[in-house]
């Protein structure tokens, strides 16, 4: 969009009588505005009311989400407003979308706000911002976050992953693979002997790592205590069973901090290497564990439940992205990320672009993969993506094509549903991933070769031939609701 | 004897497949050389999980970039310690890693005993665990 002239009323009393005018006017539209280097930086993406414009409508998110109230207050001219106002700085218009397509028009604002608006090491905080008030005013049909722009004084405040990638892989001893995993199923029911029962099965056949499923945690089935006590049973005879090290993810989320903390100290006690928390407990119970898992030699699973609610719909609420951000900021070691080729909601190039939110040392703007910033990670530990949710050992190539090494591959049914019985179902999993691995880095061709190299090994693997025998034509081919706006050669609007 | 699928220790990256050839290794080695990280082998008598230092056959090769030469230090491990566990590695020195890179299993005893799990039962239900080397019962150097 053209630079248009700002139109922001000059301070003084004309700026402060009692009343209502525009955003735009009341200084939270600035098209000039250069971007100090300290400065947060937020993407949306809003579709205004009919008739409001749509930079008014970007002020009008940039107030709500600053200092703005909805008339004009005299006890602004105590302060230091004009720093304390986030400035809208560009609008343009999402391609395929307004006059000329079949598609209502949307806008991408640009919003910048000065770092002192935020409490450091607070996520808190920081969210009360910039997704508060502002996703239910009325001057916005809808409006989506679409990317942040986190300036490194500010990333400093954090302590980012308790452990991090590379610790994790030197604590686990397990180097240039992605790791493997599996939720426990049935989800519900199994009491704590047989749930152990399951566990014992898939480390003992070759993952790496078993888990609680988000919503596991003390049921009239199975109490907490019970459950730590066999998983770690487990744990334990596999390893020895195997002389690796092994983990299961222990669901420690409860109602209260403490109930957390008391659970979280057991599985300490008892020698687990990882924990597990769900999204739902929310942004300052989560950098509280993250803290307690620092402090604890700990490694700090995420489940993501409950982001779908907010995350899948393109035009409303906020994108993952942002969310893999924050929760790398809060200090999670794992945060499940998407499969592409499972059965939740995934466009490989928005996947690729949540994984490397999580992984990179440096973000570079990709238009294409939905990053619309570029982002200094300030040595930040590295979250470790999970891919979980409907994969099985015939897709390894594709999974290693699309997710790269630094991935936990989470097979839950792909394990446990192996006609030959858990261990069988570890096995081929194990043995697809190491075979895929090896053809790779041999300079195989894997995309193409892939299907050849598995069905060569399940001639001397014979758990890897019933695996792919069961699974071979599953696939969970459906288009996905949140996909990139721009196709990968457009560089046109950076 | 171990139990499991491959009766073996099932460390490192490719301990689920038949034993690798020098040929295989050798790719494994290109791999790690096109990427720029450096080469070690290393060798233990030792293979408890959590054993993070086995004794280093000569530093990490930093500059030998030619893969038969790395090659040759495998095989001279292996006929200097043909009973015991040889691994070999790679090392990243970017930043952001500066860690192992790979790590794969490349020579092993003919037999493999295991580990032995010792529980220490203690207060309440709750349980102390010692994963235990039998073969560390003997003198180093006698294990195998």
């Amino acid at each position: 969009m053209a630079k248009t002239e700002s139109s922001t009323m000059k301070e003084g009393k004309e700026r402060y009588k009692s009343g209502v005018i525009p955003y735009k006017k009341m200084g939270y539209w600035e098209p000039d505005y250069k971007i100090k280097e300290t400065d947060v930086l937020a993407m949306f993406r809003l579709t205004p009311q009919k008739g409001v414009e749509p930079d008014e409508c970007a002020a009008a998110v940039a107030g709500e989400s600053s200092t703005a109230t909805w008339t004009v207050v005299w006890t602004d001219r105590l302060t230091a407003c004009e720093m304390y106002r986030a400035k809208a700085y560009r609008v343009d218009l999402v391609p395929n979308t307004g006059p000329g397509t079949d598609n209502e028009a949307q806008y991408f604002a640009y919003i910048a706000y000065d770092i002192d608006l935020f409490e450091g090491g607070s996520i808190a905080n920081l969210t009360a911002s910039i997704i508060g008030n502002v996703f239910g005013m009325k001057a916005v049909k809808a409006l989506r976050l679409e990317d942040m722009h986190i300036p490194v004084a500010y990333l400093k405040t954090f302590q980012g992953p308790a452990t991090g990638v590379i610790v994790e892989r030197e604590r686990m001893d397990k180097f240039g693979r992605p790791l493997l995993g599996a939720t426990t199923k049935p989800k519900l029911g199994l009491s704590g002997r047989n749930y152990g029962r399951v566990v014992y099965e898939a480390l003992k056949g070759g993952l790496d790592f078993m888990k609680d499923d988000e919503n596991i945690n003390s049921q009239p089935f199975m109490h907490w205590r019970d459950r730590f006590l066999y998983c770690m049973d487990a744990v334990n005879k596999a390893s020895a069973a195997t002389g690796e090290v092994k983990g299961h993810y222990m669901n420690v989320t409860a109602g209260t901090m403490e109930e957390m903390y008391e659970r979280a100290e057991f599985a300490k006690s008892l020698g687990s290497i990882i924990i597990m928390i769900d999204l739902v407990i929310g942004y300052t119970a989560i950098q509280s564990m993250a803290k307690w898992a620092r402090k604890n030699d700990m490694i700090l699973h995420l489940h993501r439940a409950g982001n779908s609610t907010y995350s899948r719909q393109k035009n409303h609420g906020m994108s993952f992205r942002v969310i893999c951000k924050w929760m790398r900021m809060a200090g999670v070691d794992h945060i499940h990320a998407g499969t592409v080729v499972g059965k939740l909601e995934g466009d490989p190039l928005m996947i690729r672009g949540y994984y490397d939110t999580l992984l990179d040392t440096h973000t570079k703007i990709q238009l294409e993969k939905g990053i619309f910033f570029d982002q200094d990670w300030a040595s930040l530990n590295k979250c470790m993506p999970v891919a979980s949710g409907g994969i099985h050992a015939g897709q390894m190539h594709q999974l290693i094509h699309y997710l790269g090494e630094d991935v936990v591959l989470q097979f839950g049914g792909g394990t446990i549903g192996h006609p030959d019985g858990i261990q069988a179902g570890a096995v081929a999993n194990r043995t697809a991933l190491e075979v895929m691995i090896q053809a790779r880095n041999e300079g195989r061709d894997i995309w193409n070769e892939g299907p050849q190299i598995l069905a060569d090994a399940a001639k001397w693997c014979s758990p890897l031939k019933a695996g792919l025998d069961t699974w071979k034509d599953i696939t969970f081919n459906y288009e996905s609701t949140d996909s990139p706006d721009f196709v990968p050669t457009a560089t046109g609007s950076v | 004897m171990m139990t499991n699928q491959g009766n073996r220790i099932s460390q490192g990256q490719f301990s689920f497949l038949p034993d690798l050839t020098d040929a295989q290794i050798t790719a494994q080695i290109k791999y790690a050389l096109s990427k720029g990280w450096a080469l070690s082998v290393e060798y233990t008598d030792d293979p408890h999980p959590r054993n993070t230092y086995w004794e280093m056959f000569g530093n990490p090769m930093f500059d030998l970039k030619d893969p038969a030469g790395i090659m040759m230090e495998v095989n001279n491990c292996r006929k200097t310690f043909p009973n015991h566990y040889i691994r070999v590695g790679a090392f990243s020195s970017v930043q952001g890693v500066e860690s192992v890179t790979m790590s794969y299993i490349v020579n092993r005893p003919k037999q493999e005993p295991g580990f032995g799990l010792v529980r220490q039962e203690t207060e309440g239900r709750t349980m102390r665990y010692t994963i235990h080397s039998y073969a560390s019962d003997k003198p180093e150097g006698e294990r195998y």
